[in-house]
């Protein structure tokens, strides 16, 4: 075999472990799923009551590595909502940029790994090539490729320097191109539309009883966005469009997330351009007593964090809701009744942690295990070879 | 044990292991894949399964649902073995040294060979980092 | 639908079930409400007025547990947050999530890190700490203290 499949790890081949995923499967079907989660739980609720509220920001930031801006945004709203108070204009604009950056090193990610499961590993190679630039960009901006530290309550920590714009703005620039490449070849792609389209379907009725969140649910008809609904810092002040599709199947899931990293390019260019200029930070000094919600549209949906003060300087509780909390029990809509071969890709549909994704195991309906998160990621990649072979493309 | 590591660290297979982190490492860890960083050219390799692993990566801060399947996994790592903590949350669990989740660092659990700081640490730090542990293991196998 | 309209309904409809509406700003409502109309609540906002369930916060307030409820209209741009207030000899409330499958892991989620009772759960399983996580043991309450004799707190340096 070809050394052309690209094994992303951790893949876990011990029988007796309690799996994040563990799917049951009738002959080629899949009949029942159970998530277990847990493995990640590092007790911030707990730790953010020993901090105070500038070390809790960099707390939340490592919540998740992907989404490393959206838990502080959210965090330092929610403890502007318990006085509450408006940051400075300037700080509104550069925390929409750093927020959009993220937002489109987020679907890149995405697109990379939804890339590997189906078997286009080019994909996966070019997307995260693409991914480096975006990298690089907030390395101009915020000063690292991640963990940007950029937010605090009140304002923003750093400024951005304007001998800085024009370069980012050629940058964002040079990204379109390669970015409408992939997007062709994902749109046009008739192996890609066999594999995907009708696959892991989620109804309208469905997405609003689970509540679900973000592109996840904007696939599936559901038309909000907290960006253009509860609009906050710069959102409302620059043209862009909220992306909807009606199916809510996989392809559907992989088009609202291309589409809307051309939107963030729109956002974060225009931001840049109409920066206002002034303080960044409006320099609070105590925390009342009393109690805030925060909440923004992380790449993966809402992030909501709730704080309660009193009085002193730490929280005297936070609460942390993360998109994909929301997101993971529509699994027992969308994958019972799908093939193996396409569970793979329903998992990664709604974009949780890619950690979590392949810690996974099949049974069977007497309990017997069958095959554990690689070979699910295998025989995904064959049916893409198998398809390919039937449509007589390349 | 020196000269054996030596022959097998001419194209190491690296296995990369999560013990309940962020992500931001394993990340970066991935990049070290992708073109811009490259760890092929060193002869490294993603191994699929970790009893074709030489050299193992940690990641995250060993909370209680992982400490028994990072102990398991290590002893069905086949030896020699070389272990490397990559980020702050495998040195000494960083900012969660306090959480109610995480009890001990991941070396009380596994003997680790080289620790690699950074929240995450960059793509050329890990590759910086193997490359390093490789020079010094290969020196020491010369002496012996 | 506006704003105004929805809360002056809520205060009409719910006028007996009502211990404290407090209107914090614009976007945020918080009411406080008798523990046994909670259902008669969440049936209104969610099937009536169309809200979101978003999460549930527990909240450990030295006399009292309490549990948030935060539903979301985001067509108005308002988060109306129930508030349950529970006293520690009695932590025992109906759970929401039988019915509306949104509610059903953050019901566990409290289960297990504050203590609270949901009556009527279908699943009542650990969501998120591990299995040999002693009984009674809530790590989000106030007087949470260390139980595990092998955990290292310091950095060794």
């Amino acid at each position: 075999m070809p050394r052309t499949i690209v094994p992303i790890g951790p893949y876990h081949p011990l029988q007796e472990e309690p799996e994040f995923f563990s799917l049951t499967v009738d002959g080629e079907r899949v009949v029942g799923i159970d998530v277990h989660l847990g493995y990640n739980h590092r007790g911030i609720e707990k730790l953010s009551e020993m901090k105070t509220f500038d070390q809790a920001t960099f707390v939340v930031e490592r919540i998740c590595g992907i989404c490393s801006t959206s838990h502080p945004f959210a965090f330092c709203q929610a403890v502007e909502d318990i006085f509450p108070m408006e940051v400075p204009e300037r700080a509104k604009y550069i925390r929409t940029i750093i927020a959009e950056g993220e937002r489109i090193h987020s679907h890149l990610l995405w697109l990379g790994l939804a890339g590997h499961f189906l078997g286009y590993n080019t994909v996966f190679m070019w997307a995260w090539k693409l991914r480096e630039e975006i990298l690089d960009v907030m390395e101009i901006l915020s000063g690292n490729r991640n963990n940007y530290a950029m937010f605090r309550p009140g304002g923003v920590r750093r400024d951005i320097k304007a001998e800085d714009i024009p370069v980012v703005l050629k940058k964002l620039d040079s990204i379109v191109p390669t970015l409408d490449m992939l997007r062709r070849a994902v749109m046009d792609d008739p192996v890609l539309h066999a594999r995907t389209k009708g696959v892991g379907s989620l109804s309208k009725k469905d997405a609003l009883s689970y509540g679900a969140l973000g592109p996840t649910a904007r696939a599936s008809g559901v038309a909000r966005d907290l960006r253009k609904n509860c609009s906050y810092a710069a959102y409302d002040r620059v043209q862009w469009d909220m992306i909807v599709r009606q199916n809510g199947d996989v392809f559907d899931k992989l088009v609202v997330r291309v589409l809307e990293t051309f939107e963030s390019i729109k956002i974060m260019k225009q931001c840049l351009t109409a920066l206002p200029s002034g303080e960044i930070d409006a320099r609070i000094k105590n925390v009342p007593p009393g109690e805030g919600i925060g909440h923004i549209e992380a790449p993966r949906g809402e992030c909501f964090h709730y704080v309660r003060s009193d009085g002193t300087n730490r929280p005297a509780r936070h609460k942390v809701r993360a998109p994909t909390f929301m997101n993971l029990p529509t699994y027992k809509a969308t994958i019972v009744g799908a093939t193996i071969s396409d569970a793979t890709i329903i998992l990664a549909a709604i974009d949780p942690c890619y950690c979590c994704t392949e810690r996974l195991a099949v049974r069977d309906t007497k309990g017997t295990r069958l095959y554990g998160g690689e070979d699910l990621v295998k025989l995904s990649q064959e049916k893409t070879q198998r398809l390919r072979k039937e449509l007589g493309v390349g | 044990m020196g000269v054996k590591l030596n022959a097998l660290l001419k194209s190491p297979w690296v296995f990369h292991l999560s013990t309940g982190s962020c992500n931001n490492c394993d990340i970066e860890v991935l990049d070290c894949l992708t073109p811009r960083f490259d760890i092929e050219r060193f002869g490294m390799l993603l191994a699929g399964s970790v009893r074709h692993a030489d050299v193992l990566l940690v990641t995250g801060s060993a909370n209680r649902k992982s400490m028994e399947r990072v102990k398991k996994l290590y002893e069905q790592v086949p030896k020699p073995c070389l272990v490397v903590a990559i980020g702050e949350c495998a040195l000494s669990r960083g900012m969660f040294i306090n959480s109610y989740n995480c009890p001990v660092p991941v070396d009380k659990i596994i003997p680790v060979d080289v620790y690699v700081p950074g929240c995450p640490p960059r793509p050329e730090a890990i590759i910086a980092a193997i490359t390093k542990l490789i020079g010094k293991v290969k020196k020491g196998a010369e002496k012996s | 639908m506006n704003r105004e309209t929805v809360l002056q309904d809520l205060r009409k409809k719910f006028s007996g079930e009502i211990v404290e509406f407090m209107e914090k700003s614009p976007k945020r409502v918080y009411i406080e409400i008798k523990k046994d109309s909670l259902r008669k609540w969440a049936s209104y906002m969610i099937k009536d007025l169309g809200a979101r369930f978003n999460i549930a916060s527990g909240v450990d307030s030295r006399a009292h547990i309490e549990v948030l409820y935060h539903f979301t209209l985001e067509d108005i741009n308002l988060i109306i947050s129930l508030r349950v207030r529970l006293k520690k000899t009695d932590l025992e409330i109906d759970s929401l999530g039988a019915e509306y499958p949104a509610a059903n892991w953050i019901e566990r989620e409290i289960h297990e890190i504050l203590g609270v009772n949901f009556k009527g759960h279908p699943d009542m399983r650990k969501l998120l700490l591990s299995d040999d996580w002693p009984e009674g043991v809530y790590p989000l309450r106030r007087d949470y203290k260390e139980w595990d004799p092998n955990a290292i707190r310091d950095r060794g340096v």
